[in-house]
């Protein structure tokens, strides 16, 4: 017994700092968030007790399901979310592919690639409002202007604030911010493979494409998924890049992160306990695969 | 294998005590003003007045406190960012930490129901007769200002007006309108437009959402009338009627003849397109004067203000306000607070920095500018009605209800018929 406290013991005296910590303010307050989206607290009122507020169980859920509006909200997260992966993974790994060949001043070129990573989303979205405006013709300015001077007219568009495709435009920036980190993680993945292994290739008369496809495309997909996983999860979590390039206020580009912060401003607690559980939920069908399948590889 | 285990237990130990500490650093300063004696000694003034012409008038403001209270220190409490959202949030969280400042700023009227249902501020009638400003005050406004029970929960240190068009002359003249006109009605406001239009040249201005908002609310002035208007808050004017049809129509006709980039722009960037020439008329509240005079802009000849087409002889006013809020750690130093903001030589030193009108009517109108001047004789003339987009008619929820469906309506997901079933819907919850 004493035996075992000794092994155990220090341990777990260690852990327990970050496991209290971890457990109250993460564990614990993802209850009290789900706990209050149970409740009808939609109002100050209820907020701070002068008014009861009473389980209402999943009423709040099937509510918000049910609207229109926050359909529209998943709707553009969806879009939101698939552009943004698409165009990163694409862009990413054309460029990891461009330089894991030794290119004359490949430094530079990954740093170029790599420097919006380190522009917050907020300040690369005060230029990018700018950039996206919706004016065309006469009044144009920012890439509708470009279109114009370089003569291509017709590719004008308003940007952000058509109705239905609006966050796609949101979603270029997103691209231009984070294909570099793809980029980085592709090329890492592509140093890793040994040369001995293209070497066997080409020896057994393998095409450029076949050594590609059996041979190097299969040691990426590790790397392929981790990026997706760290794009997808910051996608479902986007609010600061939309809040600086629109307002909360606009139905165009509304997100469920944007509802939730809106519900919050309006008092209505419980909605916005509910639109961060969902989301809550949405990330975790994203990431516990991930989890699982890593937590699997390394016991084997 | 010793040495090993003894460093790793040795960084484990720097790991939790750099946790402690850090635990111990958060909980260090959520103590402070508690153990002070003496409640007057000092006030913090909770405000999100931290730049430009506001800060020039919480300065102001702040002289004159420290001439009438010279014993209690004025902490500034300001928070700056997001025209006021920041400090909203802010806020939001110290009163729901039950850490109140001993007194913020809040738009008056129906804004601070939230905070008054939840029993965060004390009613301040009292005081309106202590400092006599129930005499001083135009009668509409404490009317504007009372809950149902007749209680008060804020003092007014300044009052803007939201249904005013700015012009630029030179624009008009230029597509053969004349500045000079005076517009009985949208309809005569409206066929000039089409003028502008049809010229190619922007007609009117407006910005993001709530600058949508705030055109709605004078559309619904000028066509309903001041009492039908102020019955859509309390209920009597049924919001599904043909009166307010007919006033979306015309909003609807309105939107149709502003910028396409509206949604990307906040006011002053909308109110610039008319200073600059881009566009002939900008419906903004008052506030906007500064914007011209910033830019050495003389009204009359390079700008022009006029009461929204339609709205003449109404006052469509908003106002920020001080409050008392529930458990106050100085309540004294709130009261003498509150009381110069009522007083005449705070509400005069304040607003003649601020560029808004005192709420005092006994103020003499000499020492203001030209555009106040006129200001403050359409206040004491006027009919009040309260402002939807700033917070004076109707709670936040409502309001944000009402900018979620105008922002859908503006962006073409919903036609005239939804958009106002979800504007009733959202004032009825």
């Amino acid at each position: 017994m004493l035996n075992k406290l000794r092994r155990v013991g220090p341990p777990l005296l260690m852990l327990a700092p970050s496991l209290i910590l971890v457990g109250v303010f993460v564990y614990g307050l993802i209850a009290a968030n789900f706990t209050t989206s149970l409740t009808d607290n939609h109002t100050a009122a209820q907020a701070t007790g002068q008014k009861p507020a009473v389980f209402v169980w999943f009423t709040n859920y099937l509510d918000l399901l049910a609207s229109e509006d926050f359909q529209h909200s998943l709707m553009n997260l969806v879009l939101y979310t698939v552009v943004f992966l698409a165009g990163t993974m694409v862009m990413g790994f054309l460029w990891a592919w461009m330089l894991e060949k030794p290119v004359k001043g490949e430094g530079i070129f990954r740093s170029v690639y790599l420097f919006p990573m380190a522009v917050s989303f907020v300040a690369s979205g005060v230029v990018w409002r700018w950039l996206l405006n919706s004016n065309q013709d006469e009044q144009a300015s920012g890439l509708n202007r470009l279109f114009q001077i370089v003569g291509l007219d017709a590719l004008q568009n308003n940007w952000w604030n058509n109705v239905t495709f609006g966050i796609v435009a949101i979603a270029i920036p997103a691209i231009w911010q984070l294909s570099g980190y793809v980029m980085a993680l592709f090329l890492a993945g592509f140093r890793g493979i040994p040369e001995e292994l293209r070497e066997a290739a080409r020896i057994d008369g393998a095409s450029e494409w076949k050594m590609y496809r059996y041979v190097l495309f299969p040691q990426l997909s590790p790397v392929a998924l981790s990026a997706l996983i760290i794009i997808g999860h910051m996608s479902l979590k986007a609010f600061d890049l939309i809040m600086s390039i629109s307002k909360p206020a606009n139905y165009q580009t509304k997100v469920p992160a944007v509802d939730m912060y809106v519900f919050k401003s309006s008092f209505d607690y419980a909605n916005a306990a509910a639109v961060g559980s969902i989301l809550l939920i949405i990330v975790a069908i994203v990431i516990v695969p991930y989890l699982v399948r890593t937590n699997r590889e390394e016991k084997r | 294998m010793r040495v090993n285990r003894r460093m790793t237990a040795t960084v484990a130990t720097a790991a939790v005590l750099g946790l402690t500490l850090a635990a111990c650093g958060g909980g260090g300063d959520g103590g402070e003003g508690s153990g002070e004696s003496g409640s007057a000694d000092q006030v913090e003034v909770f405000t999100w007045w931290a730049a430009g012409s506001e800060k020039a008038g919480l300065d102001a403001l702040v002289g004159v406190f420290n001439e009438q209270h010279p014993d209690t220190e004025f902490v500034n409490g300001a928070v700056a960012g997001g025209a006021g959202s920041a400090a909203k949030d802010l806020l939001q969280t110290r009163l729901q930490a039950q850490d109140p400042p001993d007194t913020f700023q809040a738009h008056a009227g129906a804004e601070l129901q939230d905070y008054i249902d939840a029993a965060q501020i004390e009613d301040v009638s009292d005081l309106y007769d202590e400092f006599g400003l129930t005499d001083v005050f135009p009668a509409d406004l404490v009317d504007r200002l009372s809950t149902e029970d007749g209680a008060i929960y804020s003092i007014p240190s300044n009052i803007h007006r939201a249904n005013v068009v700015w012009a630029n002359p030179t624009v008009l003249e230029d597509n053969g309108i004349d500045p000079e006109a005076e517009y009985a009605d949208l309809d005569a406001w409206m066929a000039d437009l089409e003028t502008l239009d049809k010229a190619g040249v922007t007609a009117l201005s407006v910005g993001t959402t709530w600058t949508q908002v705030h055109l709605l609310e004078t559309v619904l002035l000028a066509d309903l009338g001041a009492e039908a208007y102020s019955g859509l808050w309390d209920g009597t004017t049924d919001w599904e009627g043909p009166e307010v049809t007919a006033a979306l129509e015309d909003f609807e006709t309105l939107i149709g003849y502003t910028n396409e980039d509206r949604d990307g722009l906040d006011w002053p960037e909308a109110t610039q397109m008319v200073i600059d020439g881009n566009a002939a008329f900008n419906v903004m509240g008052d506030w906007a004067v500064a914007a011209f005079e910033e830019q050495d802009k003389v009204l009359g000849t390079d700008f022009t203000a006029a009461p929204v087409p339609g709205t003449d002889g109404t006052f469509d006013f908003l106002a920020d306000s001080f409050t008392l809020p529930v458990g106050a750690p100085h309540p004294d130093g709130a009261k003498a607070w509150l009381e110069t903001v009522g007083s005449l030589e705070g509400q005069v030193a304040f607003n003649k920095a601020k560029g808004s009108i005192p709420a005092r009517t006994d103020a003499d109108a000499a020492e203001f500018s030209e555009y106040q001047q006129t200001a403050i004789e359409s206040f004491a003339n006027d009919t009040i009605v309260s402002s939807l987009a700033h917070g004076a008619a109707a709670p936040v929820a409502t309001l944000n209800a009402i900018s979620d469906a105008t922002s859908k309506f503006t962006t073409g997901a919903s036609d005239l018929a939804g958009y106002q079933s979800e504007l009733a819907a959202a004032t009825q919850s």
